[in-house]
């Protein structure tokens, strides 16, 4: 029996895919797990495979084509059977825009090593919304993430200088006509005489002039900017860190500590290495914060809506700069692998990341992240929560300062400064406080890192 | 100006390019003793003698394979059919030899005739009697399709289709032959591919041709008492097709109906509104909507058959629509 499948949820945030490359093609058979397609989300390139076998009957998206989530690819069967109802089907499904199923069943690769990863929940408010090119973008759009205006309510708002945004449509589904366009500009429609006098507007610098301001995407023609499309990872990133922004009641806990024994234990761990890599600041970091959380696991948690998660496993999210945006690439239970190991995962995932060749389950499911700015110069800063975690600790860079110790006297320290941001809602600040305290000790006594 | 009837509109052009020209003759069945089935051709035997009014079998496909003959060696032969829905068994002589063949000789042999005959429903007689042709030959390069909704629409565009040195579909409707107006006496001749304003209006754009113009003048009527101002559009030739008139009329009123008797799948409306779209999609405030006859063949009952075909009623609740008053 065939049927049609779907663009699977091969990441957690995507909303949709560019379909790169075919590896199958239309007639070959297929096993379960064989590579079909490659495909590249919000996050990385992603192998698309299916769990069923038979026959590729009809591949429905060209490459290089960009695919909703959940809209149809391909249509699977046995060789000979008639597909023309399904390919009927698929084309109104396609026409119609994302399908609401939510298609990870059929994506073993994404989803089986998700299991003991924390819901990472697609951000809520999330529709794509496609800008009309050089119109006004809705901020409340009506179904299907666009506004809806009649070609002739755009074209005397253009004229008239009216923000469709602001222009209640009453056309079938919200749809803005014609005389939405004139009650809100308070004319009177003359029908004889609208029609010649829009065609003499529509040029391209009139049609700018009356954008109203707001983050759309106008194509630049006067050479003083470039607009260059959203990327879909800037796309997420926006989405993500919006809504945590919005949505989380921040507060900042701001701690240094004496970094000089870090420094002293890192070098001789590198020593002792030879030539076999280097461990990092960052590395020791991420053990730290790993048995910090152990020892405080009211800090390892998550705020579900109507209940706390507390994470039974440590995985840390390491915040990595690449040149098209962020990427958290997840060190799991970094509080039980040794130093040499968190060092060589944390390169691994890197390099990979820069090559887009993480997997999903590598960029997901992170308990706690870190953020390190050092290495850029920066003092201290705060970060975002990375959501659904609780928390995101903001490293700076180790600054060389006069210290007054215990006996008054003053002398030369390495001072480290950290910034948690938390989530009110599931930390407070005394928790926060002793998650601090605790890294302190641990960091500044570095040799624990190793027990 | 005489007030006349449609079907005396048809037979003054007849008679006139008859007189006009000797190499014009008309062909078909009981065109000559009988005086014409729809007597469109009254007198025209006692006038032009057996010589130029022909009464042949009931065969189209021959007497208009003889028609293209006479065409190829230079004369004007006007082939009646008694319905167009006979046109079916001679369709291969219009479309395969009519339409292509001044291009197949290289431009040696012209082909100016005429077919005609009513075309589309008439009052009760079924099925296979009431189908609309207008897509069928519109299809065709090499043909030109008419569609006259007056009388002297009728005459004027019959005396221009017998002057056209191209085979010429020229359909007329029975319900329209006895329905009378002014028509100018003498040379009166109405030019293919120019469109006819019958109602200027401001709101709304109602196309239609052959009997339905009548039909939606009356709803154009009836709407104007709903304070709705219709412009109604009358394209008379369909192929040459005056895509420009409809284009300056909807950027005028930024709404569409379109009323065809046909049937709505692959109907002349659907090409109108696709050039529409194309032409003037940022001056149109809702999709271009269509009226047409109901998917089925014509039923006899007269009260299904009022049913199928586009009433008033059709029509303005079509207009309510792309108005968005529904």
């Amino acid at each position: 029996m065939a049927q049609i499948i779907g663009l699977p949820k091969l990441s957690p945030t995507m909303e949709e895919g560019v379909l790169v490359r075919w590896v199958k093609q239309e007639g070959d058979e297929v096993e379960p797990g064989d590579l079909i397609a490659e495909v590249e989300t919000d996050k990385a390139n992603m192998d698309f495979a299916l769990e069923d076998e038979g026959v590729l009957l009809k591949l429905l998206v060209e490459a290089g084509a960009t695919v909703k989530l959940g809209a149809p690819v391909l249509i699977l069967g046995e060789a000979g059977e008639d597909i023309s109802e399904l390919l009927v089907e698929a084309q109104n499904q396609l026409s119609a825009g994302p399908a609401p199923a939510d298609p990870v069943a059929s994506a073993p690769v994404a989803s089986a090593p998700a299991a003991s990863a924390p819901a990472a929940s697609a951000p809520a408010a999330s529709a794509p919304v496609t800008p009309v090119a050089s119109m006004p973008v809705a901020t409340t759009p009506a179904s299907g993430g666009r506004l809806l205006a009649s070609p002739l309510a755009k074209t005397l708002a253009i004229e008239l200088g009216i923000d469709l945004r602001t222009v209640t449509g009453s056309g079938p589904g919200g749809r803005i006509v014609e005389r939405d366009v004139r009650a809100v500009a308070g004319t009177a429609p003359q029908a004889a005489q609208t029609a010649p006098q829009a065609a003499a507007v529509l040029s391209g610098e009139t049609a700018l002039a009356v954008i109203p301001p707001g983050p759309l995407a106008v194509p630049g023609n006067d050479g003083e900017y470039v607009d260059k499309p959203l990327t879909n990872i800037r796309r997420t990133i926006a989405e993500r860190l919006t809504a945590a922004k919005r949505d989380i009641p921040h507060f900042r806990l701001t701690t240094s500590f004496e970094a000089g024994p870090l420094l002293a234990f890192r070098k001789r761990l590198n020593e002792l290495m030879g030539g076999k890599g280097k461990v990092t600041i960052n590395d020791l970091l991420i053990k730290g914060i790993a048995l910090a959380l152990r020892r405080v696991p009211d800090a390892n948690v998550a705020y579900l809506g109507n209940a706390i998660r507390y994470f039974t496993q440590v995985h840390i999210g390491v915040a990595v700069a690449l040149e098209r945006g962020l990427m958290t690439p997840v060190v799991r239970n970094a509080d039980l692998k040794g130093l040499g190991v968190i060092s060589t995962e944390v390169k691994d995932l890197v390099g990979r990341a820069k090559d887009r060749k993480l997997k999903a389950h590598e960029i997901t499911g992170s308990t706690f992240t870190i953020s390190n700015l050092g290495m850029f110069g920066i003092d201290h800063f705060d970060a975002i929560i990375n959501p659904p975690e609780g928390a995101i600790l903001a490293v700076g860079r180790i600054v060389k300062q006069p210290i007054i110790d215990d006996d008054g006297k003053i002398g030369l320290g390495q001072r480290m400064t950290m910034t948690m941001s938390c989530d009110h809602r599931v930390i407070d600040g005394a928790v926060g406080a002793r998650f601090l305290d605790e890294l302190v000790e641990l960091l500044e006594s570095p040799e624990s890192l190793a027990l | 100006m005489p007030i006349i009837s449609y079907r005396e509109a048809l037979n003054a052009a007849l008679r006139e390019e008859m007189q006009r020209d000797e190499t014009v003759f008309l062909m078909g069945e009981e065109v000559g003793h009988y005086q014409g089935a729809y007597k469109v051709s009254q007198g025209l035997l006692e006038e032009f003698s057996e010589r130029r009014v022909v009464d042949t079998p009931i065969a189209e496909l021959g007497f208009s394979g003889v028609g293209v003959g006479a065409a190829m060696v230079g004369l004007r032969p006007v082939i009646e059919f008694m319905s167009f829905n006979f046109s079916l068994v001679a369709i291969d002589q219009i479309i395969n030899h009519a339409a292509k063949m001044y291009q197949m000789s290289a431009g040696q042999f012209h082909i100016p005739m005429v077919f005609r005959g009513p075309s589309g429903p008439a009052v009760q007689v079924g099925a296979q009697h009431s189908q609309s042709f207008e897509s069928y030959y519109c299809y065709v390069p090499g043909l030109k399709v008419v569609c006259p909704s007056t009388p002297a629409d009728a005459k004027g565009l019959l005396k221009t289709a017998i002057r056209d040195d191209n085979p010429v579909v020229f359909m007329e409707s029975e319900l329209l032959y006895n329905s009378t107006g002014e028509v100018p006496e003498g040379e009166h001749l109405v030019p293919f591919g120019k469109a006819e304003i019958k109602r200027a209006g401001k709101e709304v754009t109602l196309i239609a041709w052959s009997k339905m113009v009548e039909v939606v003048l009356e709803a154009a009527t009836e709407l104007e008492a709903l304070g709705i101002d219709a412009e109604v559009l009358d394209p008379r030739s369909l192929r040459p097709l005056d895509i420009d008139s409809m284009v300056e009329s909807v950027k005028k009123t930024g709404r569409c109906v379109i009323v065809e008797v046909g049937w709505s799948m692959c109907g002349l409306g659907a090409e109108i509104a696709f050039q529409l779209q194309r032409e003037c999609l940022d001056y149109l405030d809702a999709p271009v909507e269509r009226v047409t006859s109901d998917d089925v063949p014509m039923p006899y009952a007269k009260n299904l058959e009022q049913e199928v075909m586009p009433q008033v009623k059709d029509i303005v609740a079509a207009v309510k629509h792309v108005l968005y008053l529904d």
